[in-house]
């Protein structure tokens, strides 16, 4: 089949939905649904359109497996992708979370405006980069225990609040209360130990990010109110995941699950969608381990705000109580949960698979903590780098239409080799500064990979979410600094 | 007969690429080289520092994710940059592969060391050891 013959075979069922049917690719158990607009729709690789089939056909998949608009060419799942199993007739597969378990977003709010900021920036973003390691082969300054490592495996945040990084409210402002209690270190393998403990407290590379924004537009005042932001004054963003702890859970089962979908007779398209019945030991133990990786992330972007606060408290001389400092909230964009949605009528119990995809719950949700509940999850979608990010907050069509998820960032449409051909770090630098955007970076070179043009329009993506009503916008930030690893 | 290399391919978020080789030794070692190219220019680095590495795997692919990401995990646990491989011998055995080598490079400093991509991970998709008519290819994509 031609790229042609196959993008014609995807139907619109309305704006911003489209269907791949089940006869696009043999073996589909249910059809695929991208939500894009006109344009990405357009834009979009028709392997991503066959990564979604192939996902469709993973034993007691539900309603549809899904794309959101940020959707690309991935590994296994298409980066974007959401595909909900029936918790007892379906399966679990690492490949439907990715390597960076629980990689994810947080958003500190303040009281500080941005013009009292701004003549400090230069110092604050060198002080903020010193605070905290990133990179490749960099190392925490935190030394942690053996026991302090399983602690935070079972724990989250929540240890790492109890160890004295962060207040008690942080908790409550993180997806899941900040850590999964079906994790069970004992099914990380000694590799992610070793490869984990050093890394514990780094921002690591890549996409990773540490941002110092200023609120640029207010959409929704009074849910704006709620979150405790207001125009003019500067919010502060960490996105990153578990370092080398989740890459090597990840590895480690992949290598298991390959056997595993052998063992249980599972007919893979592609080996990267390895895995294993819902309920056997196999798909358990990975779930488990899955939830120690998740936690490990949790605490990691736990002690990171630690170090930001204190470095803000340094450099402004007033402590991050005074400064408003409070952690909004805290989103997972790689990560398996079991959930219960309505389908068919019925309220069942399902793995929802989400990798690069954000839970996005509506008013009233009970997972929601309780200041937000009649407002809506905040969703918090990263823009690239020198570009803005939103908070959204979950929509009345997200449980129907998407399994309770959003879209995660913009998505990558240009590949890193190609984008340090077409772009040079120092004139990057240079056009982000003409902006009134200082960047730090390990070196100058990487910021070509993470040029905005090597991304989708962020503001795109986000509007195919807010038409839809499955999360809808609240705040735009722009970023004044930015850290890079 | 194969001539030993490799090239990247276009991918639009992670990395992607093939490696050549006459023996699957060799294409092993250009898999290797091709994946620490990416986190390193490794013309610069002195094989200062060697670590032996034997693999037992079933099926050649998984014997080549296997030798990939235990590559990566020495990388940041022993702190040794790789930038030279040698795969002695691949050996198939009753239903496995047995591997047997050494790498070398340079202990791992930030100051020194100018750090291009972070590799994550390796991955299986569209992983494939192919036998051509003089020698082997290998098709990997690292998570980047």
């Amino acid at each position: 089949m031609t790229q042609q013959q196959a993008k014609e075979l995807v139907r619109k069922v309305k704006e911003n939905i489209f269907e791949i049917p089940t006869d696009f690719q043999g073996g589909m158990r249910v059809p695929g649904r991208i939500f894009v607009s006109d344009k990405l729709m357009n834009d979009l690789e028709v392997n991503t359109l066959r990564q979604t089939a192939n996902v469709a056909m993973l034993p007691g998949i539900q309603k549809y497996s899904m794309a959101m608009p940020d959707a690309h060419f991935g590994y296994g799942f298409p980066i974007g992708g959401v595909a909900a199993f029936d918790a007892h007739e379906g399966i679990i597969s690492p490949g439907g979370v990715g390597f960076d378990i629980n990689c994810g977003v947080r958003i500190i709010r303040t009281d500080m405006e941005a013009s009292e900021v701004r003549p400090h920036i230069s110092k604050l973003m060198d002080e903020l980069f010193k605070a905290v390691p990133s990179g490749v082969g960099s190392k925490s300054r935190l030394r942690v225990s053996g026991s302090e490592l399983d602690d935070a495996f079972n724990y989250g945040a929540r240890w790492a609040v109890e160890s004295g990084y962060g207040v008690e409210a942080d908790i409550e402002h993180c997806e899941d209360g900040g850590f999964m209690d079906a994790a069970d270190p004992l099914k990380v393998g000694d590799k992610a130990r070793k490869r984990g403990k050093p890394q514990f407290g780094t921002l690591g590379s890549g996409n990773h990010f540490l941002e110092v924004q200023e609120v640029d537009k207010i959409y929704d005042p009074e849910i704006a109110k709620a979150y405790g932001i207001r125009e003019g004054t500067i919010t502060i963003m960490i996105h990153c995941g578990s370092r080398g702890a989740g890459h090597q859970i990840c590895t480690d089962y992949l290598r298991i699950m390959e056997q595993a979908s052998r063992k249980y007779g599972i007919d893979l398209p592609d080996k990267q969608l390895a895995c294993a019945p819902a309920d056997s030991r196999e798909g358990q133990d990975y779930f488990k381990a899955m939830a120690a990786g998740a936690n490990y992330a949790w605490a990691n972007r736990q002690v990171i705000t630690h170090w930001v606060r204190e470095t803000f408290e340094r450099v402004f001389g007033r402590d991050a109580d005074e400064l408003g400092m409070d952690l909004v909230y805290d989103v997972a964009h790689n990560v398996a949960k079991l959930e219960e949605h309505e389908i068919d009528g019925e309220k069942k119990s399902v793995y929802v698979h989400r990798k690069g995809a954000t839970r996005a719950f509506p008013v009233g949700h009970s997972d929601i903590p309780q200041a937000y509940r009649s407002v809506g999850q905040p969703v918090l979608i990263p823009g690239s780098m020198g570009t803005p990010s939103y908070i959204l907050h979950g929509g009345e069509q997200a449980m129907e239409l998407t399994f309770g998820s959003a879209c995660h960032g913009a998505g990558r449409v240009m590949g890193r080799g190609e984008a340090k051909r077409k772009f040079r770090g120092e004139v990057l630098e240079k056009q982000l500064a003409d902006k009134g955007i200082t960047v730090k970076a390990t070196h100058l070179s990487m910021l070509a990979e993470e040029a905005p043009e090597v991304y989708k329009s962020s503001s795109e993506v986000v509007n195919v979410v807010h038409e839809l009503n499955i999360a809808r916008k609240v705040v735009r930030v722009k970023p004044i600094g930015v850290a890079k690893g | 007969m194969n001539i030993p290399g490799y090239e990247y391919l276009p991918h639009p978020a992670d990395v992607r690429f093939t490696a050549y080789g006459a023996t699957l030794e060799e294409v092993f070692e250009q898999a290797a080289h091709a994946m620490f190219h990416v986190i390193i220019d490794t013309a610069v680095l002195n094989p200062e520092h060697s670590v032996d590495i034997k693999l037992e795997s079933e099926g050649i692919d998984n014997l080549l994710y296997d030798y990939l990401s235990e590559l990566l995990y020495l990388f940041e646990v022993e702190e040794i940059v790789f930038g030279q491989f040698r795969v002695d011998s691949i050996e198939k055995t009753d239903g496995s592969y047995i591997l047997h080598g050494q790498a070398s490079g340079e202990i791992t400093d930030p100051e020194r060391h100018s750090f291009e991509t972070e590799v994550k991970a390796v991955t299986y998709h569209q992983l494939e050891i192919t036998k051509e008519k003089d020698g082997y290819s290998a098709h990997v994509i690292v998570d980047t």
